[in-house]
This record gives C-alpha cells, structure tokens and sequence, in this order.
C-alpha cells in the first residue's frame, strides 16, 4: 500500500469514516465514567507515571528544565511513594541539560524536533534537528508531520519524511509522531494520519504540539486508540499513543484513562504505550493524590512551582 | 475485559430518596386506599427487596377516578392556556429539582441503571413538560383550526420500560390541549408515577386534573372500557393493543396506540463501523434491551460480517453489569421474574431453532432478575428470535447482500415502529429511509428521542404519534 | 319513426385496471330511487374482494413512490375526463338519488371540482404536515407523511358520486391505493367512475371498485391482514356494521377512519380525510462539525 502514492491514496481514503457526532457521543459518554477511592488512587499514580513532563518556551534554560527533570524524579518530595514521570520533553538543545538532571532514575528524555512546531523547514533541516537531539542523548523523539503536504494529498511526502526521521532515530530512540490534529481538523483525516504514521514506522502517535487552539481531545484520542488497537490486530504491532495539550485536571486525565481501558484494555496501561504531554497537569494530580491520602483537599502552596 | 484498571463500586447514594412503606391510590387530589382495600408489593428488580406497598385500584375506584377527572375537566379546559402553561412549566421546573431523587427512585423501581435515569428518562422528562407547556396557549396555532377543543377525560395505560417518561408523553400533550386524565403506571413499576403525583400538589395543580390508578391489567381494562372516557392512549404489548383496539370500537373513544416493535439496523459495508457498533449497542442494550423501538434484528451486509461481529463482541466485553445504582453500570437487571422468564424461552427457542448463542464472560449478580447480553448469529428470517418482539438484551444477527435486500428483510415484519442505517454515503440514507416502514428511522445513529420529535409505528407497532406538533393530535377533536 | 332502440352497458367492476364480472357470476338489481330497474351490477364476492387487494398491493409501490407533482397531474386528468363525461353522471346521479336534472348536475359539478382540489393538495400536504423537528442535539430531524398502504374505502350510500369522490379521492391523492366499495343500491355511478378512471393515466390497481352488498364484502375485507387502513364512511347507515367492521380491523390494527354524520357533502371538506390515511415517518441525522477542531470540548 505504500508502493506508491496512489496505492497510499486508495488504502488511506479507503479506510472506514467516521461519524464525528457518534465519535463524540462515545468519548463523553466514557467521560461520565465514576472512578472512586482505589480506583482513583490508581488511576491517579498511572496517570502520574504517564506524563511527559513538557517545557517547550523560548524562554527555556538549563535552569529551567534542571528544575523540571527534578520534578519529574520526585514529583512530589513530602512523599517518596509518589511515581516518576515517564519523561521530561524538551526542545533539542535542552536534552544535554535534561539527561543531566534525570541521570540515574527512570525518567526518559523526550525532545521535540523537526522543526517543531510548525515543521516548515528543509527535510535535511529536519533531520538535523533530529540527529542532534539523539547525539545529545534523547531516549524519544516527537516529531511534527508536514500537514500542509498532507492536506495538499501529498501523502507519499509525509510517509516519506517519517520512513526518514525513523531513521535518523537509530534504534536508540523512539519516535513520536505529532500529528496536530487541529490542523488536520476532520477526524477522517486524523484516523488516515494515524494509519499513515503507522505504517510509517512511527512508535507513538501523537495529537498535538500543545501551541494551536485545539489539542488533545476526547473525541481524538479515542479515534486514535481505535486505530492502535485496529493496526495491532491487522499486524500484530503494538504503537503508542499520546494527547498532548489541553489535558490539565486530574479528572480530565482519568477520562484519558478511561477511554484506554474500554477501549485498547490494559496492554495499554502503561507508560510505555500511553503518554500525556503536559505540564500543569502534574501539579493537578498531586493535589488529588495528597487529597486521597490525607483526606484534606490540597492547595497550590503544597506542590512545587517549576 | 479483565484489566488492571478495576474500576471501584461508585454507589449514587439511595438516601436521596424516602421511599414510604405504602401508597395509596391518587384521586381528586388526594391518596386513598383502594374501595376493596386491595394492595399489591412492588419490588426492586435488581435485589428482590420489597420497596413499598401499593393500593390497587379496581372497578370502584376507576369509576372514582373518571368522575373527578370529568368533574375537573369543565374548569381545566375552560382555563385560559396561558394559565394551563404555566402549571406545566411547574411542574416541569419541579421535575428538574427532584430529578436526582426521581432518578433514583425510578432505578430502584424498575432496575434500569442509574446513568439511563439520570442522563436519559430524567432529563427528557423535564424537556417533555417544558415543550408541552409551551403549545398550551397556542394551539390555535398548531394547524388544527382556530380553537381546538380538548377530548374530555383521557384514559392513559402506560407500560413499565420507562416509567415516568411514558408518564411524560402522555400526560404533558393531555394536560396542554386542556384534557383532564386517570392514569394507570404498570404493576411492577408504580412509584414514580405516585410521586409525580406529590408534584402536582406540589404544583399546586387544581384537583382531579391528574389521578394516578396503580394496578394490574384488570385495572387499565376498566379505565378504557369506561364509558365516561373519551381519549385512550396505551404503550404496551400488541397483544393489548389489539385488545384495547376491540374494547373501543364502536364508541366514539379516541385512540392511540404505541405498541411493540422488531427494528431492523441495518449496516452497510461502508459505515463508520466504530460509531455503528456503539449504535448496534445502544440499539439493543439500551434498558436491557426493554425497549419497543430496540435495534433487535442486526441486518449485516455480509462482506463486513466478520469483521463487525469481532468488533461487537469484543464491545460486548466491556460492558459493566451489575448494581443499578452503581453510576458505572451500563446493564441493570430485567425489570421482573415475568419478563425474564419470556426472554428465557425465546432465546431457548432460538437455540432450538439452530441459531448460535454468543455472550461475553459475565457474571450475573446472584439475587434479583438478570440476563447476560447476548447475541445470535446464523439468523434468518424465518427463526423465531428474528420475528417476535423479545423485549430483552438479545440481538439476532441477520446479513444481507444488497440495499435491496436489505430493505426487503428490514420491511418484512408485522412491526414497523423503528430502523437503522449505517453508511457513509448520503443518497444511500435517503434512499433506504424512504423505502422503509418504519415510523422512526435513525440514521447513523439509534434510539435517540427528543420531544420535538414525534415518534410511533406504522402496521402492528401501534398508530398516533407522541412528541410534537403531532401529538396534540391525539388529544384534541380534530 | 320508430325511436330508436339504445344500447345498454353492462355494468362491470374495476381491479387491476382491468374490467372483470365478479368471479361468482352473479349479479343484482340496481333501481332507480322509484324502484325501476336501471341495470344488474356484479355481486361481489369474497374473492372478488381478495383479487382487489393483490392488485391494490401491487399497484401500491408505483403509486406511492410516483412523484407528488405525478400525482397531481392524473388527479387533474380525472377530473378533465369526468368533465367530458359529466352528461352520464348527471342521469346516473339523477336516477340514482331521485334528484333533478338540475340539483344531479351540482354535484357532478361539485365531485369534480373535489377532483381538481384534491389534484393540488399531492404536492403541497408533506408541507404543510411535515416539517424540521428542532431537536436538542446535533441531528436534523424530518417528519414527513407517508401512505398508509392499502385502503378500504365504504363509500357513502347515499351520496353516490360526490360523496364516492369526496372519500375517494383523498385516500389516492396521498399515494395510497384504494378498494372501494360502492354504495349498495346506487352502485352506478361508482362502477362508471372506474371507466374514467381506466382512461385517465391512473396506473392499474390504485383504486379498484367493487360492488354488491356492502356487509358481505367489507368483512372480509376489514379482517384482511395485508390491509392497511379501512374508512367506514359507507357502514354508519347499516346497524353495527361499523362497530363489528372496526372489531375485525383489530386484527392487524388497521388505522379506521369511523363513520362520521355529513350533512353536506359539497361543503369545504378540510384535510382530515387525508391525514387519517397518513403515517408519519421521522427520520435523525447527525449534523456533526465541519471538523474536529470545531468540537465542543
């Protein structure tokens, strides 16, 4: 099917649509789901061990992510049980920085390249980025795909530029592939980015930069749960996935859960396979998860600023 | 699904409701035991736990009932509707502050899951009386002539799938034209219907404008053969239906009928199949499948058979049953022994037939009335289970070949009240909505409701419609 | 001069679009309102009854799914073809309800001008009874009338021809197909309206005429399973008919339309013989966002 760009075309157009107001019904519906006590202290530090603790400003420093990667360690210094984060994520000339300050523990290094977020460069540009990245050590590297080419229907393009940026990847370094969805705007065409990315060699796929106005959604992530689940069962290839953007309040990140555990099951449950790119969020789960121990709502002062 | 992530029991709290230890019988007004002083049990389905005594109405006091409704029907009809408008728009607003309660109440009652009540009867309750409200004091707009007249006294035998919204659709257009009514809740599920009672006084609504009559069959045939009656309106079995239809003929009774159904989802090979399988889901499990416009008979087109089957079954095994009241069960239990046991033998008999029975690993809670969902494949028409109306979380899986096909299987009932269509392709929707008999067709999508939406059958599913413009119809002499 | 001798018609039913005796072979004596012999009209029998329900099932698909506008067209061509014809109707409503030449002739005026009215109501009642429900939800929502299917119709017994056409023509103008049963003793002007009928481009089948003894045909006909919708008009002069006919359409719960009093068959007569002929369909469709970045979350 990727033999050429017509035969790409055809599989990718031919996939089953999706009707976007029974797609939503779904995600909100999965969305009153009542996760209580054990159930949410669960969901809570998974949800916790799943996070990709992100900075991605052009204000970014070495203090800055030093800060970061010791928060993503010990998320919450009174209290040693809590997890790790799966990963900090920064932009490539910040991993030297953050493999620094994660040294020794769990926590992967994540950095966004190809030109993120806009992804409007040269390919050799891109790969550059990526190649730098991964010499500076990056366990896992986001790319961005080219949306105008793939809204143009220049989809051999964007397979192309991933089979690419794979490579750049070597075998160290798992590759996310960004699909910003927002941009993309249709769900038929986010379940033919999600089949595209795929049998592109993509390890997770992603929603989204975090820097349009639509991130992460329900609806989204279910449809590309859907496709995970759908490609594992037509190849036998298990891949990723990551919302990114949007996602802030502990109960929004167990309605993530959620749509996991109905819809992909617990293969998925796991940091290695599902990811949330965010950066408040974490505060959040702290709070309820201080809550649940305690029983006294928290507040901002008894978590870290970082 | 087996998983790590075992979600905890999440019990929406029963003290939001009291639940007194008997009921009398609601008339002009006031609760009153019954003249015989008959009272039956109502049970919860899910536990078996007796949840209060109920005064059974019988002969005596339908004659009771009907007099203080006619009695009450001279000042109601004559209120200017601005006036009529405003007790429904109160007794809406009242519906939406106790909904909590009244949602409980109502799972309690009939087994349904806390989150149908809550998310679904409760919320189109309210709706029903707001829109019904609002046509109170512009009928002469409604395209029935200048000053419709009310029928008189409304005799309503409602069924006990959805209690109180059944309650809805008949009362609110009743009420709105400036009828007065006696209705009778099913014998297994009268307490919401005696609490709306409580909001009428509440309301402040005039005496014998609304009288509540539980009781068995006995009772409902009383009130429509009463001949100071004027308006029948019946949702329940075809059976009964036809009954009632010989119980009135001859008189000057008017009638509507909302009776049963075997609708057909038909899915074509090019359908959104994630969305058609949430359909096909929400077609048959909705209510345990109690539902008259259920999805019941899958059409497949064959070439994606295997393919959708796998997808719903592997659907099937997330579904959480068990305790009604616990906010993340999606099947509660089957709303009475009686009922059970109907789905028990029609499913028997569809095995006898040679259909292939199919249900994910599910444990049935060891008190109380339940069914596992389940499916039949290797259908055909001919199989009892593809004919008869079963009433339960049962779907019979059927393939067909063409849209042709399709339609002719989909039409090839005595029932036409519901149908489905999954595709992709907009002219193919329009075309099969069009050749379908079918009173209410959905497409893309299942059992959604709404009261702007008329809805009822068309053959043996009943006749008359209910929900809007259109059901004023049925109560106003036009 | 001798007169010259004329040539009488042989009365026939109408089914199918075509022209059959009744299958029993008998016949009876029409008389005009003094009791002089006009004409033996077929007698038909249960399966004459039967036949006429296979056709009207038949014709039922066509007639239905034709185009309102179609169907307004041969509406309109009856009526045309009744006007050329209007001197036969005249002498066979005159005789057969002992009127004047002169009062015959109103209503054959009247019947016709029904034809004209209801010729325009095809392609204008989905309009005025259907329509967009405004449902709370992301669905368009479409009412619109359909035929009930096949319909018995019990024409007036007195009224022969404008009271035939004013429950006639409403059950056909909405696409359901008819069986009608004529008036018991002034069958004629029924019987020949099936001769317009036959000449008008009205398919074969959509309505088929009957007649005999109103009792003896509308029971089988009422308790008929692939019957739709039965209207009584013709059974309220006859003791219980009406009540025992509505008992028999029980059976698959036919939609009955029960004998109501006319006192005026010319008078305006509303849409309510065509509505109570028509099922409502509605029909949800999702309307969804233009895309996914215009969701509500």
């Amino acid at each position: 099917m990727t033999a050429s760009d017509s035969t790409l075309r055809r599989f990718l157009h031919g996939l089953p649509g999706v009707d976007a107001v029974g797609l939503e019904a779904r995600a909100a519906s999965l969305g009153t789901r009542s996760i209580k006590t054990t159930a949410k202290a669960y969901a809570i530090d998974l949800a916790i061990s799943m996070v990709d603790l992100t900075t991605l400003e052009g204000a970014d420093t070495p203090g800055k992510v030093r800060a970061l990667g010791a928060k993503a360690v010990h998320p919450d210094p009174t209290d040693r049980t809590t997890p790790a984060t799966a990963a900090v994520c920064v932009y490539p000339d910040m991993v030297a920085a953050a493999k620094e300050a994660v040294a020794g523990s769990t926590v992967k290094v994540a950095s966004v390249a190809t030109a993120f977020p806009a992804g409007r460069a040269a390919l050799s540009v891109k790969l550059a980025d990526v190649r730098d990245a991964v010499a500076a050590g990056a366990d896992e590297i986001d790319m961005v795909i080219d949306r105008g080419a793939f809204l143009a229907g220049d989809y051999m393009k964007v397979y192309d530029e991933i089979v690419a940026v794979k490579e750049a990847c070597g075998t160290s370094a798992r590759l996310k592939v960004i699909f910003e969805t927002g941009e993309l705007s249709t769900y038929d065409n986010i379940r033919r980015a999600s089949w595209l990315g795929m049998l592109a060699g993509a390890d997770f796929i992603k929603t989204s930069t975090g820097k349009v106005a639509v991130n992460a959604t329900p609806a989204n992530t279910l449809l590309m749960l859907e496709a995970v689940r759908d490609f594992r069962a037509q190849t036998g290839v298990q891949i990723g996935v990551k919302p990114a953007g949007g996602i802030r309040t502990t109960k929004d990140a167990i309605k993530f859960l959620v749509l996991v555990n109905e819809t992909v099951g617990e293969d998925w449950l796991d940091n290695h396979w599902f990811r949330f790119g965010a950066s408040s969020l974490l505060n959040d789960l702290l709070m309820q998860r201080q809550k649940l121990a305690t029983g006294r709502y928290s507040g901002p002062d008894y978590v870290t600023v970082d | 699904m087996a998983s790590a992530f075992e979600y905890a029991p999440a019990p929406e709290s029963r003290s939001v409701v009291d639940i007194a230890p008997s009921y009398g019988l609601f008339i002009d007004g006031e609760f009153t035991e019954a003249a015989d002083g008959k009272v039956f049990k109502t049970v919860s389905p899910s536990t078996e736990e007796v949840l209060s005594e109920i005064a059974q109405a019988g002969e005596a006091d339908v004659d009771r009932a009907v007099q203080a409704a006619r009695k009450a029907f001279e000042k109601w009809s004559a209120l200017p509707g601005s006036e009529r408008a405003k007790y429904l728009f109160r007794i809406a607003r009242i519906i939406q502050e106790r909904s909590r309660e009244l949602a409980v109440l109502e799972t309690l009652d009939n087994g349904k899951p806390i989150k149908e009540t809550r998310d679904a009867d409760l919320p189109l309750v309210a709706a029903h009386f707001f829109y019904y409200a609002g046509w109170a004091d512009k009928l002469d707009h409604a395209g029935f002539g200048a000053n419709p007249r009310p029928l008189g006294v409304a005799g309503q035998v409602i069924p006990w799938n959805f209690p109180l919204l059944m309650l809805a659709w008949k009362i609110a257009p009743a009420l709105a034209t400036g009828n007065t009514v006696v209705l009778k809740p099913a014998e297994t599920t009268p307490l919401s219907a005696l609490f709306f009672a409580d909001i009428c006084r509440q309301a402040g609504l005039p005496k014998g404008v609304v009288n509540i009559l539980p009781g068995y069959g006995d009772t409902g045939a009383a009130l429509i053969a009463h001949p100071d009656v004027n308006k029948v309106a019946f949702t329940g079995s075809t059976a009964v239906g036809k009954q009632i239809a010989r119980t009135v003929a001859g008189t000057r009774k008017k009638l509507t009928l909302e009776l049963g159904g075997k609708g057909a989802n038909i899915v074509f090979d090019d359908a959104p199949i994630d969305q058609a399988v949430e359909g096909i889901v929400n077609g048959i499990f909705f209510n345990q499948g109690q539902v008259c416009c259920a999805g019941s008979r899958l059409l497949v087109q064959e070439s994606i058979q295997d393919e959708l089957m796998d997808s719903l079954k592997r659907r099937l095994s997330t579904l959480r049953l068990g305790d009604p009241l616990d906010k993340n069960t999606d099947i509660g239990a089957i709303n009475s022994e009686e009922q059970l046991a109907r789905i028990t033998t029609l499913v028997e008999q569809g095995e006898a037939e040679g259909a292939e029975r199919w249900s994910p690993a599910c444990e049935l809670p060891s008190s109380g009335y339940w069914f596992a969902p389940t499916l039949f494949t290797n259908v055909t028409q001919a199989h009892t289970i593809a004919r008869d109306e079963i009433f339960g979380p049962v779907l019979s899986v059927l393939t067909f070949r063409t849209p042709d096909e399709a339609v002719a299987k989909a039409n090839n009932s005595q029932y036409g009240l519901s149908a489905g269509i999954w595709t992709e392709k907009g002219s193919r929707i329009l075309a099969v909505a069009n050749k379908l008999r079918a009173g209410v067709i959905w497409s893309n999508t299942f059992n959604k409701f709404d009261p702007t939406s008329p809805f009822g059958g068309y053959k043996e599913s009943g006749f008359g419609r209910e929900g809007g413009r259109h059901g004023l119809e049925a109560y106003l002499d036009v | 001069m001798s007169e010259r001798l004329s040539v009488f018609k042989t009365y026939k039913l109408y089914v199918g679009g075509k022209f059959p005796r009744s299958e029993s072979g008998r016949v009876y004596e029409v008389t005009d309102s003094k009791g002089n012999w006009l004409a033996n009209a077929p007698l038909s029998s249960r399966k004459d009854a039967r036949d006429a329900v296979v056709a009207a099932r038949k014709a039922f698909g066509g007639w239905a799914g034709a185009t309102a506008y179609n169907r307004g067209q041969i509406l309109y061509r009856i009526a045309e073809m009744l006007e050329g014809r209007k001197a036969q109707f005249v002498r066979e409503v005159a005789d057969a309800e002992g009127l004047s030449k002169s009062k015959a002739a109103d209503q054959v005026d009247a019947a016709i001008d029904r034809w004209v009215w209801y010729a325009g109501w095809t392609d204008k009642i989905a309009q005025v009874i259907g329509g967009a429900n405004p449902v709370a939800g992301p669905y368009f929502n479409l009412s619109s009338p359909e035929p009930a299917g096949v319909v018995v119709v019990l024409a007036p017994q007195e009224s022969s021809f404008l009271g035939l056409i004013s429950v006639v023509a409403p059950v056909i103008a909405t696409g359901n197909t008819a069986i009608v049963i004529a008036s018991e003793k002034s069958p004629l002007p029924a019987l020949s309206l099936g001769e317009v009928l036959a000449t008008s481009d009205l398919p074969g089948g959509v309505v088929n005429v009957l007649s005999g003894r109103t009792a003896e045909i509308a029971t089988p006909l009422a308790a008929h399973q692939d019957v739709n919708a039965i209207d009584l008009a013709g059974a309220g002069e006859i003791d219980g008919l009406a009540k025992e006919l509505e008992i028999a359409a029980a059976d698959n719960l036919k939609r009955v339309l029960r004998p109501q009093p006319v006192d005026d068959w010319a008078a305006t007569p509303g849409i309510d013989r065509m509505t109570a002929f028509l099922e409502t369909k509605t029909v949800w469709h999702p309307t969804g966002s233009l895309g996914a970045s215009g969701s509500s979350y």
